[in-house]
């Protein structure tokens, strides 16, 4: 037993120096731009960078269309197959899954050849479409969190009678979707936003060949010009991730409480 | 219900069809439709003949190479992040360490599952780059050159170094749960028959987590294949993987022949959808003993 458990901590030792001596080097590497001495100068550079703040803005907004439209999508999509048609579930969970298994250098592909500007439906023709494909390629990306995150919230509630008694209270179908579906599983909805914030923050295949001035592209360009900055964009998009990441475990945390209040 | 209907599908079935058309809409125009265009061009010549010549062209060297180191990358990240992503779930799951390791462990996890792509290049590249925290440190206090040895961050091995810092949470994540099914019974009942610990590990407990052991090596697999931000960002272009080379391709035709490019996405889907396929598979009969 005592030899299992030095071995146990043997483990965790490893784990801990090969997930914090990259950090720390970064963390280390960023501060290093002023000569001699130690310093904030990277980070100071990269935040007064207007190219910074404008790509940043970018995906921020990039995010919030994509959590927006693809709840609009998956929340109606996982209510409806719970109610009406489980019969589907497997093919919808199946297709839910699909992004994971293409990688996305591959479906960025098929956008380009399929909806170029010679196209039926000439999405990159025009700035606003292609801003619009990005969006919808986003959604593509994050779908099998966001679906799962939905679904597994879902589950914990009983779809049908919610339902039932929103009929019987005479509530129109927009009602029963927004004000008695979506509350009830906000802590689905939010887990499944807070990761595809991450996702899409971080994104760059998508983005660089969709020429979209993103912040994943900009980290690439920076990485490829500067010596310092990298390091300090590296820290905050690990702040960035850690964030989204927190804010997910305290809601699936504060969810699993809920019911024991009720 | 409905006694108005006159066709033989009444009405209430087409409104709950239609209910989830707007998701098949979008899975058909956005995940479907673009995969098949890649897919049927890879057998179609640019002025639509059916051709088997862009798949044949797949295995000239510069191509072949290319899947080559991108299948080495992938098969050492994910064996590497396998093995230690089990050494760490299991550590927390069986090691009888302190509860707060655990929960540590797996958050970080979860974060760091997901820290990837351009920034992740960054970090290695500050910490074992030619300059980094750790070469610098190990040349000035151990009179160590790390890159006198050969080693470079821009390289084989430093991009399977690299793609580990994904790879194993990922496996702490998924491999947890599975070693948390380990029932105690299981293990008292070994020892009650006088199995030592290695022999419990070899004829219980490794025949009961194989699949999911070799099922979740098989997602990681995949998920490195796919994988192009953090190589990117860490050699250019100095590292042919297919990512890469589909990326340029992409950019501006460097095969000279727009189809052999789909034909090149083809071999992406088949490769990381056989894998998915194996740890379905596996991870169906992994459930066996989880009930």
């Amino acid at each position: 037993m005592k030899a299992s458990k030095a071995l146990a901590w043997f483990a965790i030792a490893i784990g801990v120096i090969y997930f914090f001596v990259p950090l720390i080097g970064t963390f280390e590497f960023s501060m290093r731009m002023r000569r001699g001495a130690y310093s904030f100068d990277a980070y100071q550079s990269v935040f007064s960078d207007a190219q910074f703040q404008s790509t940043f803005g970018f995906s921020m907004l990039m995010a919030l269309f994509t959590i927006i439209f693809g709840m609009l999508l998956v929340v109606p999509t996982a209510y409806w197959v719970r109610l009406r048609l489980p019969q589907m579930r497997p093919v919808i969970e199946f297709l839910t899954l699909m992004p994971l298994v293409i990688p996305a250098i591959v479906i960025v592909f098929g956008y380009l050849r399929l909806y170029n500007s010679s196209s039926w439906i000439p999405f990159t023709g025009s700035i606003q479409g292609t801003n619009m494909l990005l969006v919808l390629s986003y959604i593509t990306l994050s779908l099998p969190y966001m679906y799962r995150s939905v679904d597994t919230a879902m589950r914990a509630i009983d779809v049908r009678t919610l339902t039932e008694a929103a009929e019987i209270l005479g509530a129109k179908w927009p009602t029963i979707m927004f004000r008695c579906i979506f509350p009830n599983v906000m802590s689905g909805v939010l887990s499944g936003a807070f990761i595809t914030f991450a996702i899409v923050m971080g994104e760059f295949t998508m983005a660089a060949l969709l020429n979209r001035p993103a912040f994943g592209p900009y980290l690439q360009l920076v990485g490829a010009n500067r010596a310092y900055e990298p390091s300090a964009l590296a820290i905050i998009a690990f702040a960035i991730t850690w964030f989204s990441m927190g804010l997910l475990q305290l809601v699936s945390r504060f969810s699993k409480m809920a019911p024991s209040k009720a | 219900m409905s006694t108005a209907s006159t066709s033989f599908i009444d009405r209430r079935t087409v409104v709950d069809w239609l209910g989830i058309a707007p998701f098949m809409i979008f899975a058909m125009m956005f995940l479907i439709l673009p995969t098949l265009y890649l897919v049927t061009g890879a057998f179609f010549t640019p002025d639509g003949q059916f051709t088997f010549k862009n798949i044949a062209d797949l295995f000239t060297p510069s191509i072949l190479s290319a899947y080559w180191i991108s299948i080495r990358v992938s098969v050492a990240s994910s064996i590497g992040g396998a093995v230690i992503g089990f050494f760490l779930a299991w550590a927390i799951v069986m090691g009888g360490l302190p509860g707060w390791i655990r929960s540590g462990l797996l958050t970080f996890s979860g974060v760091a599952s997901n820290f990837a792509g351009v920034p992740l290049a960054f970090a290695f590249l500050a910490t074992l780059g030619r300059t980094g925290l750790v070469t610098v440190l190990l040349r000035d206090w151990v009179g160590f050159n790390l890159y006198g040895t050969g080693f470079n961050i821009l390289s084989f091995f430093g991009l399977t170094i690299t793609y580990m810092f994904f790879q194993i949470p990922l496996m702490v994540l998924i491999l947890t749960p599975a070693l948390d099914g380990m029932k105690k019974e299981w293990r008292e009942a070994a020892e009650i028959l006088g199995a030592s610990t290695w022999q419990y590990w070899r004829m219980v407990a490794l025949p009961i987590l194989w699949p999911s052991l070799m099922g979740t090596t098989l997602l990681l697999f995949a998920n490195a294949f796919g994988a192009i931000a953090t190589a990117y960002a860490l050699t250019g272009s100095s590292l042919n993987i297919v990512p890469i080379l589909l990326y340029a391709q992409i950019r501006g035709d460097v095969l000279h022949n727009a189809n052999l490019g789909y034909a090149l996405a083809l071999g992406m889907i088949v490769i990381t959808g056989v894998s998915n396929i194996l740890y379905i598979l596996l991870r169906i009969r992994a459930e066996r003993w989880q009930k």
